[in-house]
C-alpha cells in the first residue's frame, strides 16, 4: 500500500513539474503563427482596387480563406494565382475574365487645369494617395498610387487618366533588339 | 593551404591559384594591338551623356548656347555617389536632349549636344604638383572633380575606391583584359608604361597598400616587358603574369587567382583588405593629378573583321560611334552586327549615334563567319557543360529551370545574385541556350518583385490606416448625432412652445397647399424645416408645375431675348441645364409642346416660378452632389463680366463634362429617355468637346453638353458686351 502511494505521489509530482514546464514553455516560446488570412493577404498585390468584388484585398483574402475562388485578382495576374494555389493546395486556374484582364501597371494622373476641386477622388482613393482640398486642385502622389482605378469613376469632370507607369528596371531582352543596318 | 602565411607573404611567394571553370575562346587580339594608339579626328558633334558611371548624375551647369572649352565641367556632382562630366572639346552647346544611351536598352538619357568649333582649346590644367604632400581628402576631391571613373567596364567612381574605410593590404592593378578582341589596356601598357606607374604611385599614396600587384595575362608579352622595365626601381610594385583564361579579369576571379581567397557573398574586396583598379584608370589618375586634366578621352579598341583598319584610338568621350567606324573604315557585310564591349559581355549597338562613354572599351564589328550570331535555342540536354565552365560554381542548368519558371525563391537559394554574367555558360551550351540572358532577366525580375513587395506593403499599411480612420470618424459622427439628438430632445421637453410652433407650421403648410397647388407653397415648405414629410409628398406635383413654369419662362425669354435684364437672364440660364439634368427629357418635351403665346404679366409670374424652381433644384442638388454646386457657385461668382472669358469657358466646359457624364448615367438607367428631344432644344454642333468618348452615342451626348456650355458662355459674353 505504501509503495503504491509512493508511486502515485511520484507520478503526480512529475505531472505537476512537467505540466508547469510545458505551460511555461508554451507561453514563453510561443510561435506567432501566421493566420491563413494574413498569409493570403500578403500574396495579394494590395492595390485595393475591388475588381474581385470585395472592398479591398483583406476582405478578398478572408473570402478566399472561406472558400472563394482564387482567380479573381487581375492586378496580381497569373503569378498571384499560382502562389495562392500553392498556399491553398488547389489547382491554379486561369484568371476569371469577368473580373478584368491583367494589364500593365498604371497610375492615376489628374489633369490639373481641369480639376474643379470636388474632393470626390480623394474620398474614393483607398490608400489616400490623392492630395488636395475642396475647391483647390488635386494631385496624385505617384509613389503611393496603386493604380486601382477607383478615382476615375467618381470624377464629375472626367479629368483623371490612368497612365502606364514607366518601368525603372529595364528588362534584359537584348535578343529582341534588332541590330540597325550600318552603311 | 595558406593559413599560416599572411596575405602579403603569400603574394610575395609568387604562387598562383586557379578559378573553377572558365573557357579559352579565340583571342583575335592581334587584329588591333600592333599599331600605336592613334588620335581619333575631331567629330563635328559630341553627345555627352550626363551620367556615365554608377551612381547619380550631376546637376547641369551649362545651358544651350553656351561656349565651352575642352575639360570644362558640364555638371556639378551631387552629394553621394556622383561624378561630373566635362566638355570633350571646345565648342558650342547646341542642345540638351534625350539621346540614345550607351546601354543595351539604348534608353534615351539626358545628353549635352556639343558642336565642336574645331579649335579644341582646353581650359587651364589644374595639376597638383606636390601631391605627395597633400592630404587624402584633397586628392579625393580632385579625383571627383576630374570625373575619374573606373575604365574597366562598370564605371564605378574612383574616388570612392581610392578612399577605403578599411586598412588595405593589397592593391591589385587589373591589366588582365581577358575578353577576346579587346586590346585597349594592352596597347596602353606598351606605350604609356611610365605614366601608368605614376598613376599607381598616386594611388599608393592614397590607399597605402603594403604591396601593389599588376596582373597581366601571359598573352601580352610586350606589355609585360614594358611594365617590368619601368618598375625595376619600385620595391612595392610587382608584376604577376596570369595564365590566359576567360573570365580571369573579373574582379573576384582575379583576386581568387592571385590570393586564393574568395570574396564572400555580398561583400566587396575591401572587406578582405584588397582594392582593385583597372590599369586604364591608373593612367586617368595620373592625367588628373599630375597633368591636371579631366577625364575627357580614353582608349577605345575599334576592331572586328569588318573593320578595314582595326586599331586603338584616343577617343574623346561623347564621340558618336558612327564617326569612329568611318575613320577606321567599316566595310559592313549583310546584317552587320555592331557590339559595344567585347563579344562575351558586350551588347548590340542599336543606334550608331550612340556615344562613347567612360566605360566603353571596345567597338566590335565582327564577321558573321567568325563570330556567328546565336542560333535557335534548343532544349537543354543536361550535359552540364555550363556547370563545369561556370567560374563561380553555380548550377546554370538549375538556374535556367527556375528562371523559366520565375521561381524567385529558388533562384535566390541557388545564389543567382553571385552570377557575374560573364556569358561562359551561354558560350559552351551545345543547345545554344542564351543562359546569361535568362539570368539577367531574372535578376531584374527579382529586383522588381522586391520593389513591388515594398510598395504593396506600403499600400496595405495605408489602406489599413485609412480604414481605421474612417471607422473612427464614423464612430465620432454617430456619437455627435446621438448627443445632439439628446440635446434637442431635452430642449423640446423644456420648451412647450416649440411643439406649438411645429404644429402651427404644419397647419399653415397644409392650408397653403390646399389653397394653391401652385408654386408659392414650396417656399414655405422649404423654410419650415420640420415639415420634411410634407415636402416629400408634394414633391412630384411641385416639380411638374415648376417644370411647366420654367418651360414657359424660357419660351418667353427666347422671344424677348434682348429686352431681358442681366440678372434675370443669368437666372434662367441656370435653370436650363438643370432641367435636363434633374428631369431628363420629360421636361424638354413639355417645352416643345407649350406653344401658346404668353403675355408680359404671365412672363413675370413665370419668372418667379422659375426662380423658385431653381432654388429648389439647387437645394436638391446640393443634397445629392455638393461638387457640382460648387461649380455652380463658382460660375455665379464669375458672372460679373470680367475680361477672363477663357476662365469662364473653362468652367463652362467642366460643367458641360459633368453634365454629360450625369446625362449618360441617367440615360443608362432610364432606357426610355429620348436623345433627339434633348437635342431639339440645342443646335447640334460639329465641334467635339471630349475626345476620349468611346461610343457614337456618347460622342453625341458630349456634343450636346458642349453645345449647352458654349451657348451659355456666349450668352454671358453677349450680355457682357451689352452691358
Amino acid at each position: 500500500m505504501y509503495t503504491l502511494l509512493i508511486a502515485l505521489g511520484a507520478l503526480v509530482a512529475l505531472t505537476i513539474i512537467f505540466g508547469a514546464v510545458l505551460g511555461f514553455a508554451s507561453v514563453k516560446f510561443k510561435v506567432e503563427a501566421d493566420p491563413l488570412v494574413e498569409q493570403i493577404d500578403n500574396l495579394l498585390p494590395q492595390t485595393q482596387c475591388g475588381q474581385c468584388g470585395y472592398p479591398g484585398c483583406k476582405p478578398y483574402a478572408e473570402a478566399i480563406a472561406n472558400g472563394d475562388d482564387i482567380n479573381k485578382c487581375p492586378p496580381g495576374g497569373e503569378a498571384t494565382i499560382k502562389q495562392l494555389a500553392d498556399l491553398m493546395g488547389v489547382d491554379a486556374k486561369p484568371l476569371d475574365s469577368a473580373h478584368g484582364e491583367e494589364d500593365v501597371k498604371k497610375v492615376a494622373f489628374i489633369r490639373e487645369d481641369e480639376c474643379i476641386g470636388c474632393t470626390k477622388c480623394i474620398q474614393a482613393c483607398p490608400v489616400d494617395a490623392i492630395m488636395g482640398a475642396s475647391k483647390v486642385m488635386h494631385t496624385v502622389i505617384i509613389d503611393e498610387c496603386t493604380g486601382c482605378d477607383l478615382c476615375v469613376e467618381p470624377c464629375p469632370v472626367d479629368c483623371i487618366d490612368m497612365v502606364p507607369l514607366n518601368d525603372t528596371n529595364w528588362k534584359w531582352d537584348t535578343l529582341a533588339i534588332p541590330v540597325k543596318n550600318v552603311n | 593551404m595558406h593559413s599560416e602565411l599572411s596575405l602579403i607573404e603569400q603574394m610575395r611567394s609568387g604562387k598562383l591559384w586557379d578559378i573553377p571553370g572558365g573557357i579559352h575562346p579565340p583571342e583575335r587580339k592581334s587584329l588591333s594591338n600592333t599599331s600605336p594608339i592613334d588620335i581619333a579626328p575631331l567629330s563635328p558633334i559630341y553627345y555627352v551623356p550626363i551620367k556615365q558611371h554608377i551612381g547619380n548624375e550631376g546637376d547641369l551647369i551649362v545651358s544651350v548656347g553656351d561656349r565651352v572649352l575642352a575639360g570644362q565641367p558640364l555638371t556639378n556632382p551631387k552629394e553621394g555617389l556622383s561624378l561630373p562630366v566635362h566638355a570633350p572639346t571646345s565648342g558650342l552647346i547646341k542642345d540638351i536632349i534625350l539621346h540614345v544611351s550607351a546601354h543595351p536598352s539604348g534608353k534615351p538619357e539626358t545628353t549635352v549636344v556639343l558642336e565642336s568649333d574645331g579649335e579644341n582649346i582646353a581650359i587651364a590644367n589644374q595639376p597638383i604638383p606636390d601631391w605627395q604632400n597633400k592630404p587624402n581628402s584633397e586628392l579625393i576631391a580632385h579625383l571627383k572633380s576630374m570625373g575619374i571613373a573606373g575604365l574597366g567596364g562598370a564605371g564605378f567612381p574612383t574616388y570612392i575606391k581610392a578612399n577605403p574605410t578599411k586598412n588595405v593590404e593589397l592593391l591589385i592593378i587589373n591589366a588582365v583584359e581577358c575578353e577576346p578582341y579587346i586590346t585597349a589596356d594592352d596597347v596602353l601598357m606598351r606605350h604609356y608604361a611610365q605614366e601608368i606607374i605614376q598613376g599607381i604611385e598616386v594611388l599608393q599614396h592614397m590607399v597605402k597598400p603594403e604591396l601593389v600587384v599588376i596582373a597581366i595575362e601571359d598573352n601580352k608579352p610586350e606589355a609585360i616587358s614594358a611594365i617590368e622595365k619601368v618598375i625595376v626601381d619600385h620595391k612595392h610594385i610587382e608584376v604577376r603574369v596570369v595564365p590566359t583564361k576567360y573570365p580571369s579579369g573579373g574582379e573576384k576571379q582575379l583576386i581568387q587567382i592571385l590570393t586564393g581567397l574568395e570574396v564572400p557573398n555580398q561583400s566587396i574586396p575591401a572587406d578582405i583588405g584588397i582594392v582593385m583598379q583597372n590599369i586604364g584608370t591608373c593612367f586617368a589618375i595620373k592625367k588628373a593629378v599630375i597633368d591636371g586634366e579631366a577625364l575627357i578621352e580614353r582608349v577605345v579598341t575599334i576592331t572586328g573583321e569588318s573593320i578595314s583598319r582595326p586599331q586603338n584610338l584616343w577617343v574623346k568621350l561623347g564621340a558618336p560611334i558612327s564617326d569612329l567606324l568611318t575613320h577606321c573604315g567599316l566595310v559592313p557585310e549583310q546584317d552587320q552586327r555592331l557590339i559595344m564591349g567585347g563579344p562575351m559581355m558586350g551588347f548590340n549597338i542599336m543606334d550608331i549615334m550612340m556615344p562613347v562613354v567612360k566605360s566603353t572599351n571596345c567597338i566590335l564589328a565582327p564577321s558573321e563567319y567568325l563570330l556567328p550570331s546565336r542560333g535557335v535555342e534548343q532544349a537543354c540536354i543536361r550535359c552540364s557543360l555550363c556547370a563545369d565552365a561556370c567560374p563561380v560554381n553555380l548550377l546554370p542548368q538549375q538556374l535556367l529551370w527556375f528562371s523559366k519558371a520565375k521561381d524567385h525563391d529558388k533562384l535566390e537559394e541557388y545564389n543567382l545574385a553571385d552570377c557575374i554574367e560573364c556569358g561562359v555558360c551561354s558560350y559552351v551550351c551545345p543547345s545554344q541556350i542564351p543562359l546569361v540572358q535568362y539570368y539577367r532577366t531574372s535578376k531584374v525580375e527579382i529586383k522588381q518583385a522586391k520593389e513591388d513587395k515594398i510598395k504593396s506593403d506600403k499600400a496595405k499599411e495605408r489602406f489599413e490606416a485609412r480604414q481605421e480612420r474612417l471607422e473612427r470618424d464614423k464612430q465620432a459622427r454617430l456619437q455627435r448625432h446621438k448627443e445632439s439628438a439628446e440635446k434637442r430632445k431635452k430642449a423640446l421637453e423644456k420648451d412647450n412652445s416649440a411643439k406649438d410652433k411645429i404644429a402651427a407650421a404644419l397647419a399653415r403648410a397644409k392650408a397653403k397647399k390646399n389653397e394653391l397647388a401652385g408654386t408659392t407653397a414650396e417656399v414655405e415648405n422649404k423654410t419650415s424645416e420640420a415639415n420634411i414629410p410634407e415636402v416629400k409628398t408634394t414633391d412630384t406635383q411641385d416639380r411638374v408645375a415648376a417644370a411647366i413654369a420654367r418651360a414657359k419662362a424660357k419660351k418667353q425669354q427666347a422671344a424677348l431675348n434682348s429686352d431681358e435684364t442681366k440678372p434675370d437672364k443669368t437666372r434662367t440660364d441656370d435653370t436650363k441645364p438643370k432641367d435636363i439634368k434633374a428631369k431628363g427629357t420629360e421636361v424638354v418635351e413639355e417645352k416643345v409642346q407649350t406653344t401658346e403665346p404668353v403675355s408680359a404679366e404671365q412672363a413675370k409670374k413665370d419668372k418667379v416660378a422659375a426662380a423658385i424652381a431653381r432654388a429648389k433644384a439647387k437645394k436638391l442638388k446640393e443634397a445629392v452632389e455638393p461638387a457640382v454646386s460648387n461649380v455652380e457657385e463658382k460660375e455665379q461668382t464669375s458672372d460679373p463680366v470680367s475680361a477672363e472669358q477663357v476662365k469662364k469657358d473653362k468652367v463652362a466646359a467642366a460643367i458641360a463634362r459633368a453634365k454629360a457624364k450625369k446625362l449618360k448615367e441617367t440615360n443608362e438607367t432610364e432606357p426610355k429617355t429620348d436623345n433627339t428631344s434633348s437635342e431639339s432644344i440645342v443646335p447640334p454642333v460639329s465641334e467635339q468637346m471630349s475626345t476620349d468618348s468611346k461610343t457614337p452615342e456618347q460622342i453625341k451626348k458630349d456634343k450636346v453638353a458642349a453645345a449647352i456650355a458654349r451657348a451659355k458662355a456666349k450668352k454671358q459674353k453677349d450680355q457682357g458686351e451689352q452691358k
